[in-house]
């Protein structure tokens, strides 16, 4: 989307925070959740704030689980609403039935993952680890989220917007994939213009049925399977023409001879790598996914031809890195460096990396 | 419904009773005899009859009853497996002054809903549940439900269900009862005339008790299944006076003050 | 006694005889014939309708149309009794 010149003070915010308020500059008409660390600002900031704007309409419930969050979310999708939830992993993992239902039955909403560490309860602390939930569908059977990676509080709150357009364009649920370090962390932020995202209509909504139109039906039933293959040819349709939307971000990939691969808090870190490495002469660029799907297939392929080797940097054991390596194709080493149950790595840790790296590939080009 | 019939003899005969205009022309999937097409029936013709077509949204539960949108002629939405309530709860809290109200089988509403259930009464949800109640998993081909009676024989209850083994009947109607948000909660039957006349006016009753924002109304219906219960229609209004009323006891359990 | 009669699509019948129990007359019974669904329909076997509508109340398909005697038409009768 075309960013608009913002006139407001920058403020110091939380990214929980800047995204709740974001959340209501872009008229949300609901949002249903369940509190979980580290998230549960969010929530927080909604309940407190939304009675005070009384130019706004919007309904803020805390439901009685994930499970009852997402359902709601199904069901004013359903009646037309722009409707948002959030929370973390085991949350999000609880919703994974309900997200395919939304997905199915081809409904805009946003949902807010902001990651911690797992598997199961896990840790309270930053991850990636649910990458693969997020880009390759979560729940059963073939679907896709549109998934944004924010790496700033600024991008937190920009992403609200930009995750409603795009669910509103493709009739697709969108996801914001964050982690606790982004929720948690207070920068500076300029705020997206209050009711800044307009509505369209949504004629498919279940609205009441009046007397010049057929009933309509929200529904992800198709019994019969001559039908049910026709939806699914219809949703991967639709996600090939989401591939225009993918977004990404690079950082002095022009003269790199080594290109670190990172999305969100991870990309913040390599940027201090890229720093470290030049002042230490090692041409080192970053391409930082922005949207995780649609993924930059395309642009690291290109750069995979002008660099020696391609280090994938996240916070979980290898999961985007599968997705480096099929835009690689096997033309150059791809190597991964990551920190799992909530531990971060530092730019030191990084570059000493890439430096070994570095090493044995001279030695095996001798 | 001003349609007249001239007989033979001169007499002149009057409509009063037709298939309601909100149903659809679609035939029932039901088996021979199955109460959920009654239920719609009666749903239907309360809707004509309050002329409320065009402000109610119906939710469809997973059961049997999964393609109600099909019959019922007015903007519904399915919901997965027991969470009918949660669907209905986001729709009534967007769109207010809309009529909306789930329809769910004993699986839906009081195994895998349970939570849904009571959490959306004890909201107040101004809604209408409909929860119809056979004692037995219809779609699945007939396995045990929490309402199957001690003894009762399904697929999963093979000896008859055991109490020891599987806990007992839930009456989720009268838990649904003791929680405030419930405005109205009653149980009915359609084994019977004089039971489908009673169950009209509950519907009535609820639909305006949510025009008025009442709270939550809730309505079960004990219900038979034929095939499930491996009997005729006519056999299962037997049963259900011998076996199901004296545990599920037909009428009000919990009436307006006022 | 009140006239009435019943309309019954035999086409979309299931033949579960709920009607017939229902009917206060014994005026409905199972046909010998089969519908295109393979069920054997309900039928008005004799004139004995009232129109009361029990049968059309229990019906699960929805299948029955009931007329009764119009009340004017049955002041007019009166009167030329």
């Amino acid at each position: 989307m075309e960013k608009e010149i913002r006139k407001e003070e920058p403020r110091l915010m939380k990214g929980n925070e800047a995204l709740a308020e974001a959340a209501i500059r872009a008229d949300i008409d609901a949002y249903f959740g369940y509190p979980i660390t580290p998230q549960s600002e969010v929530i927080e900031y909604l309940m407190r704030e939304v009675p005070n704007r009384k130019d706004k309409k919007i309904v803020v419930l805390q439901a009685e689980s994930e499970v009852a969050s997402i359902n709601m979310v199904y069901g004013a999708a359903g009646a037309g609403a722009r409707v948002m939830t959030s929370s973390s992993s085991p949350g999000i993992s609880l919703m994974q039935e309900g997200i395919s239902y939304i997905a199915s039955a081809q409904l805009p909403c946003l949902i807010v993952n902001v990651v911690r560490g797992g598997p199961g309860l896990g840790t309270i602390q930053p991850s990636q680890g649910d990458y693969f939930q997020a880009t390759k569908g979560g729940g059963h059977g073939d679907y896709h989220l549109i998934v944004l990676a924010p790496a700033s509080v600024q991008e937190m709150a920009d992403f609200v917007f930009d995750a409603f357009h795009l669910a509103e364009k493709y009739r697709n649920p969108a996801m914001i994939l964050a982690d606790g370090a982004l929720g948690q962390m207070m920068e500076k932020v300029v705020l997206p213009p209050d009711g800044g995202l307009s509505k369209q209509p949504k004629p498919w909504a279940t609205t009441g049925k009046t007397k010049d139109r057929n009933h309509n039906i929200i529904t992800s039933l198709f019994i019969q399977p001559e039908e049910m293959e026709k939806v699914n040819l219809e949703l991967q349709k639709k996600y090939e023409a989401m591939q225009s939307e993918v977004r990404w971000e690079e950082f002095q990939t022009d003269d790199a001879e080594i290109l670190l691969v990172a999305f969100g808090l991870s990309a913040r870190i390599c940027q201090k790598v890229v720093d470290l490495g030049r002042e230490k002469g090692i041409k080192i660029g970053l391409l930082r996914p922005i949207t995780l799907y649609p993924f930059p297939y395309k642009r690291i392929d290109e750069l995979a031809d002008k660099v020696e080797f391609i280090l994938d940097v996240e916070m979980n054991a290898g999961q985007m890195v599968e997705d480096v390596r099929l835009a690689v194709e096997g033309k150059v080493p791809v190597y991964f460096k990551g920190r799992m149950g909530g531990m971060i790595a530092t730019p030191e840790e990084i570059l000493q990396e890439i430096e070994a790296i570095h090493e044995k590939q001279n030695v095996l080009h001798d | 419904m001003n349609e007249k019939l001239l007989l033979d003899d001169g007499t002149e005969l009057e409509q009063v009773f037709c298939r309601p205009d909100t149903l659809t022309d679609v035939p029932y999937h039901y088996c021979p005899g199955c109460g959920h097409s009654v239920v719609h029936n009666v749903l239907m013709e309360v809707v004509d009859e309050l002329d409320i077509q065009d402000k109610t949204i119906g939710v469809a539960p997973v059961g049997c009853s999964v393609f109600a949108y099909h019959y019922m002629n007015i903007d519904m939405q399915e919901a997965a497996h027991g969470r009918a309530c949660a669907v209905a709860t986001g729709i009534k809290r967007v769109l207010p002054d809309k009529l909306v109200f789930t329809y769910q089988g004993d699986g839906d509403l009081a195994a895998i809903g349970t939570a849904e259930t009571i959490h959306t009464v004890n909201r107040g949800e101004n809604i209408l549940i409909v929860f119809i109640n056979n004692g037995i998993y219809g779609m699945t081909g007939g396995q045990m439900a929490p309402t199957t009676l001690p003894g009762m024989v399904t697929s999963t209850s093979p000896y008859g269900r055991d109490i020891h083994m599987s806990g007992y009947p839930l009456k989720i109607t009268e838990l649904a009862a003791q929680l405030p948000g419930a405005y109205y909660v009653t149980r009915q039957s359609v084994h019977n005339p004089n039971a489908v006349r009673k169950l009209k006016k509950a519907v009535t009753k609820a639909f305006e008790y949510q025009m008025q924002n009442k709270g939550t109304c809730f309505i079960e219906v004990v219900s038979n299944c034929p095939s499930g219960w491996k009997m005729t229609p006519v056999e299962t209004i037997k049963y259900l006076e011998e076996v199901m009323f004296p545990y599920y006891p037909l009428g009000d359990v919990k009436v307006p003050k006022e | 006694m009140i006239k009435g009669t019943v309309k019954i699509d035999a086409k979309i019948c299931k033949g579960c005889e709920l009607c017939i129990v229902a009917c206060p007359q014994n005026a409905l019974a199972l046909s010998p014939n089969f519908n295109d669904k393979g069920y054997r329909y309900v039928e008005l076997i004799y004139d004995a309708c009232t129109g009361c509508v029990n049968c059309a109340l229990v019906c699960p398909e929805a299948a029955i149309t009931v007329y009764r005697q119009a009340k004017s038409s049955k002041k007019s009768q009166l009167k030329s009794e």
